[in-house]
């Protein structure tokens, strides 16, 4: 069935979170088709009236289209999905530094934290 | 759509239900919750016209609910009332052979998908087998309300899993509506569109479960632990 939803939080926008990830990662690519309301509904465990919130609500936002009689297509237009990608980002950046700053680090101490990390990383990966 | 009116239940001197009044939505999958007794059962059982209202008015696509609205109405009951010298098969022909829209297509469909056998014989299957069973005739029919009363309680994880699954499946959103009674909230959650919360005989909220995730930061569960709880 799929990851759990948080029952917290509407589930048409964890659906639109998770359709949009996978859209960033190249899971979906630029013009495929998504599955059909039902598959979806089935895959992922939920009502098909949700997943056709969910549809219609990736539909405003421009990040997929319907075409008639054939389904639901992720747009194949760049600038919408480089946006939906610098989006994904700076949600990431805010809440990670939300997060810090609520434990008390300074910004500087972000920074160099993620430097240090990053450079480490790197160092292991060469070896 | 289902329209209660002023409707009261009496089991002896007990009032299940207490002057309730609603209307529910059509083509939703609706969760009635409330504790033990709280007349979740008893609204199902006056909907399906298994039990006739002490006061009021029950009205089903504007037809008052009586023996007869089983021609729009499926209703799976908690208890099993399966012949069990009948096999699997004699089952959904009998169902066949009751109900008009009973589509034997669909039921092999639903049988397929549940992993039942037409041969086997019904005093054989598991518990688990005998629930997959009741929702195959259930949701055979081509029925525009569907009443399902706890269709998961007492049966392991998985084939609640199963029937989750088959209900999503099988149910046909645009044309019909399915009303659930459980304590399985967390299963059923995230497949509800709306919920009816019933306490001590009256229906106490009638809500949209997304808009009640946006407006409260709350699932079922946890406003169901606030709401009963504070008595």
């Amino acid at each position: 069935m799929g990851e759990e939803f948080n029952p917290s939080k509407p589930i048409y926008l964890q659906l639109i979170e998770r359709i949009s990830h996978q859209i960033v990662r190249k899971e979906l690519s630029a013009g495929e088709k998504l599955p059909s309301v039902r598959e979806m509904a089935i895959s992922s465990g939920v009502n098909p009236n949700t997943v056709q919130r969910t549809y219609s609500e990736l539909e405003r936002m421009g990040i997929v289209e319907t075409r008639r009689g054939q389904g639901t297509f992720v747009t194949e237009e760049e600038n919408i999905l480089s946006s939906l990608r610098e989006n994904l980002k700076e949600k990431q950046v805010i809440q990670f530094i939300n997060d810090m700053r609520e434990m008390g680090y300074s910004d500087r101490e972000m920074v160099e934290g993620l430097q240090e990390y990053l450079q480490k990383e790197g160092d292991t990966k060469h070896d | 759509m289902i329209e209660f009116k002023q409707v009261s239940k009496r089991y002896g001197t007990k009032h299940a239900l207490k002057e309730v009044s609603f209307s529910l939505p059509t083509g939703k999958v609706i969760g009635i919750i409330g504790e033990n007794g709280s007349g979740k059962s008893t609204t199902l059982k006056l909907i399906a016209g298994l039990a006739k209202p002490s006061s009021g008015e029950i009205l089903v696509n504007g037809k008052a609910a009586s023996r007869r609205i089983s021609q729009i109405v499926s209703y799976l009951s908690e208890s099993d009332g399966f012949y069990p010298f009948f096999s699997v098969g004699d089952m959904v022909d009998y169902s066949h052979s009751q109900f008009a829209d009973f589509r034997p297509e669909k039921a092999n469909e639903i049988l397929s998908f549940m992993k039942l056998d037409r041969s086997q014989k019904i005093k054989n299957l598991s518990k688990g087998n005998r629930g997959r069973l009741k929702i195959v005739l259930t949701l055979a029919r081509d029925v525009p309300i569907i009443l399902m009363d706890e269709p998961l309680s007492g049966l392991d994880p998985l084939v609640r899993d199963s029937i989750i699954k088959g209900l999503i499946s099988f149910i046909d959103i645009e044309k019909q509506t399915v009303l659930i009674t459980t304590h399985e909230i967390e299963e059923v959650e995230p497949i509800l569109d709306t919920m009816v919360a019933i306490k001590d005989g009256r229906v106490i909220c009638i809500q949209d479960v997304e808009e009640l995730r946006i407006q409260e930061k709350a699932g079922i569960l946890d406003w169901m632990k606030k709401v009963y709880q504070e008595g």
